[in-house]
């Protein structure tokens, strides 16, 4: 594998969250600490209705509908606003747009004028070259998530946020989708919210798992990230991390 | 094509069935006129239906414009402005239990017999359903669209400006479709009340006289007016969401 993206290891922070979480009368968490290390990538596995989503909107600085009583500080003390990238279950292409201005969207939004050529670029690196006019409603699945891939990149932010970006891809494009997004986001500080175990197992620097107790870490294979899906650890992974999952749901 | 061929199918169809049934029932020409003869009172009337027809769709045309502009306006505005929305939002609602062809005859009042009555009734009819569509597509952007606008530091004014109004133009266009149907039925209603113009006025004047071929050749130059308005506000509004397939 190739790392063509700049190592932003070195000047990349990580950050903590830290607090309690309520939505109504309902505590969601409490005392909860999620650290998402610098430069790596941080998988978050947990049954739907955990939270997951919710500590990703926190990060995001997105409305929860809740109240949250904590901190979330950055290892740089720097604000997180405008610091972060985010990447959803659906695409989020708007449909007007073709594909060049929709991975520039971002400039088009703060009323900056766009660096064309590095979205030009930026386009090729996921492979869309001769889509680069196309509107999205041409695209199928796989190169729509490509497409917001690249709008993610444009932003070029430390920290990149994903909601279970692959989950709603076939199996042959989600695979190559998760090998395009470990090469381009190498270096930043990743966290993946998933509900798939094959897909924390092979992108996971780190993984944690949440459930209504709080939140735990799990092992890693020694080897680093991107696994192959094929590789007997990352198999062996997915299989203790499914029988972890089932065990904590059933109890 | 496809879609020529059966509309001219459909219409003769529609003009067979109306000779039949003048055939069949024997009806008085002065109270059903068979198309022969509305065919006949409209080439022998075309200048008289000519002049009317100019006022009328003059009258919609510019109904529709303002309208239109208004309705969009004031969509806009509701957005905006939370004090819009508490204090318009319900006044809005409110003037829709009012019949707006109640009103003809005050705005005839006011604004006289020429027509300024018979636009502002137009407007008055489009207005609602303009503004209350784009509203809704204003309101409706998918809200994980407008969550990363906030990722990327958009501000309020370019989400709505960049996001929501271009997200909302096919909602638009249905309440453009909409207003280019009603808007005739607003100055033909306004010519009924009080005038000496337009094709509403001369179908009451035809009427009155029992020239009741010339009426049905007014009706069939407003419903073929309406149609083929219809059909350019549509191919408008599509040109303006070719996104949206």
């Amino acid at each position: 594998m190739t790392v063509s993206s700049p190592a932003h290891s070195s000047e990349t922070p990580g950050v903590v969250l830290r607090g309690d979480f309520n939505h109504r009368d309902h505590r969601l968490f409490d005392g909860l600490e999620l650290t998402v290390q610098a430069g790596e990538w941080t998988c978050l596995l947990g049954p739907s209705g955990v939270g997951k989503s919710t500590l990703l909107r926190l990060l995001a600085g997105l409305d929860t509908g809740g109240n949250f009583q904590g901190t979330i500080v950055a290892d740089d003390s720097k604000p997180m606003q405008n610091r972060i990238a985010y990447m959803g279950q659906s695409d989020l292409l708007a449909p007007w747009l073709d594909v060049l201005d929709n991975v520039q969207l971002g400039a088009r939004l703060r009323g900056d004028s766009p660096d064309t050529a590095r979205a030009h670029r930026l386009i090729a690196r996921v492979g869309l070259t001769d889509h680069v006019s196309k509107r999205p409603a041409t695209l199928s699945g796989g190169m729509r998530q490509r497409v917001a891939l690249a709008r993610a990149l444009m932003e070029d932010r430390p920290f990149v946020l994903l909601d279970e970006p692959f989950a709603a891809l076939d199996a042959k494009t989600r695979a190559e989708m998760q090998e395009l997004a470990a090469e381009l986001l190498a270096g930043r500080t990743v966290l993946l919210v998933t509900h798939d175990p094959s897909e924390a197992a092979r992108l996971g620097h780190h993984i944690r798992i949440m459930t209504e107790q709080g939140l735990c870490a799990y092992p890693t294979p020694e080897s680093p990230p991107i696994r192959p899906y094929d590789a007997p650890e990352t198999i062996e992974t997915q299989i203790a991390l499914m029988n972890q999952l089932r065990s904590q749901a059933n109890a | 094509m496809r879609k020529g061929v059966d509309l001219i199918m459909a219409f003769g169809i529609a003009i067979a069935v109306w000779q039949m049934i003048v055939w069949l029932t024997g009806v008085p020409h002065f109270i059903l006129p068979d198309p022969v003869r509305v065919w006949q009172a409209f080439i022998s009337n075309f200048e008289l239906l000519y002049d009317h027809a100019q006022i009328t769709f003059a009258e919609v045309l510019a109904g529709l414009l303002i309208g239109s502009l208004l309705g969009m306006m004031t969509a806009l505005h509701l957005m905006i402005s939370p004090a819009a929305r508490r204090l318009l939002l319900p006044v809005l609602v409110f003037s829709q239990a009012v019949p707006v062809f109640a009103l003809a005859p005050i705005l005839t009042l006011w604004l006289g017999y020429g027509i300024w009555s018979k636009i502002v009734m137009a407007v008055l009819i489009i207005y609602f359903p303009v503004t209350s569509n784009f509203y809704d597509g204003l309101r409706r952007t998918d809200p994980g669209l407008l969550d990363l606008a906030k990722t990327m530091g958009a501000t309020e004014m370019t989400i709505l400006l960049r996001l929501r109004v271009p997200a909302a133009l096919p909602s638009l266009g249905s309440g453009l479709r909409l207003a280019a149907v009603y808007a005739p039925i607003g100055a033909v209603i306004g010519e009924w009340v009080g005038s000496s113009h337009g094709l509403g006025y001369l179908m009451l004047l035809a009427s009155g006289r029992a020239k009741i071929d010339l009426m049905f050749a007014s009706l069939f130059v407003l419903a073929i007016f309406t149609v083929i308005l219809h059909a350019l506000v549509g191919r408008f509004a599509k040109r303006l969401t070719d996104w949206s397939g």
